[in-house]
């Protein structure tokens, strides 16, 4: 995580893949009577985790901060399907083993791409090309013509912005 | 989208995060707060004529002291609770103890009184002293807010509360520069209740305006 937070992406995916794994077989404990939310909510956590690496405290335990932001999430989810459609949940039982076993799904129900195409152009492109085509920040603000902060302004944004309707979906 | 590519994409181009940024953050909304706190006490309400006079009592720097005490405590609280996974420690325990100790002392001196006890409870702005100093808050009370709502609190209620706390307190800090009354008494009922307005206004706002 630190080596992450120092701007080393390889570390920063190692970091995630085994926060990904983690924090789905929390979801799955927590979640066992929604199985459908598990892989919505473990998505909605990663980008939390992402959105807000800033106020991680390098001198504080890394699990403590990881687990506050699993369990507000967590509980943020519970509340507001309390207050919403617990009366449209599927309430065959089999579901959950299926789910359970069906590893190799790992797909949320919303489509972050879908999502992606509904946010303006100065935080889709900078996320279009430098997170998922891999080009540089400075690649990108010549292709877009945006200077190289507003790159980063518009990745860091949009990704906020992406977490709020995933949040407002679910 | 799966998983995986959401991993990637999260990762792929990620740059430094500064984690000095936090600090800076707080210490710009504390200072910008303060100076239109400042400028609403000078311009708004005028300084105290007689505040070089009147800095020669000691019970000018209890006054002081308790605001600032206050304060500090109110603020690391809010810190803290701005981090996932933080322990709050023993700081919010100040407070508590702060506002006893300025009770005993306002019933000590009340007892120690023969006579003029109801003017150093009321002094002659006890109308008007918690609202002002509500009002002199409310820039400190915005800016806390706003520096929360970039970061991660998880119990949102209590990090409303506590911004309005600590938004109170040094609201009342830089109110005494107005504030003509010095009675341990006064002191003990209307600077509280001041402090308590901001701090019911963010346990209001906190659930409403910090969810992430």
């Amino acid at each position: 995580m630190l080596q992450s937070l120092a701007g080393d992406a390889a570390a920063y995916r190692i970091f995630l893949d085994e926060l990904t794994t983690h924090l789905r077989s929390y979801l799955r404990r927590r979640l066992g009577g929604l199985p459908d939310e598990v892989e919505d909510l473990l998505q909605e956590l990663l980008l939390a985790v992402h959105n807000k690496r800033h106020t991680y405290d390098p001198k504080l335990p890394l699990t403590a901060w990881v687990q506050a932001i699993a369990r507000y999430k967590l509980v943020d989810l519970l509340r507001r399907r309390s207050r919403g459609d617990v009366l449209t949940d599927p309430l065959d039982e089999d579901d959950q083993v299926f789910a359970a076993t069906a590893n190799d799904a790992a797909e949320a129900r919303y489509d972050v791409a879908k999502l992606l195409r509904g946010l303006p152009d100065r935080q889709r492109l900078p996320i279009l090309y430098v997170k998922i085509e891999g080009a540089s920040v400075t690649d990108t603000a010549v292709r877009t013509g945006m200077s190289e902060s507003a790159v980063k302004v518009g990745i860091h944004r949009g990704l906020k912005a992406l977490a709020e309707r995933i949040r407002s979906i679910g | 989208m799966k998983t995986e590519d959401l991993v990637s994409l999260l990762s792929t181009g990620a740059d430094a995060v500064d984690l000095r940024l936090t600090s800076r953050r707080w210490l710009l909304a504390l200072a910008g707060g303060a100076l239109i706190a400042f400028l609403l006490t000078a311009g708004l309400l005028k300084l105290n004529p007689a505040l070089w006079h009147e800095a020669s009592k000691p019970m000018f720097w209890v006054r002081e002291s308790y605001c600032a005490v206050l304060g500090v405590f109110g603020f690391i609280t809010v810190v803290r609770l701005a981090r996932p996974g933080s322990r709050l420690g023993l700081a919010p325990m100040g407070i508590p103890v702060a506002v006893i100790a300025m009770s005993v002392l306002a019933v000590v001196t009340l007892v120690a009184a023969s006579q003029n006890r109801a003017r150093m409870i009321l002094g002659d702005t006890a109308g008007v002293c918690p609202f002002l100093i509500a009002l002199v808050a409310a820039p400190l009370l915005i800016a806390l807010l706003w520096v929360m709502r970039s970061l991660a609190p998880t119990r949102l209620r209590w990090a409303g509360a506590a911004s309005g706390f600590a938004a109170g307190s040094i609201g009342a800090l830089v109110y005494t520069l107005h504030c003509p009354e010095l009675a341990a008494p006064f002191l003990a009922i209307w600077y509280l209740l001041g402090m308590l307005i901001p701090t019911a206004i963010g346990a209001w706002f906190g659930p409403r305006l910090l969810r992430w």
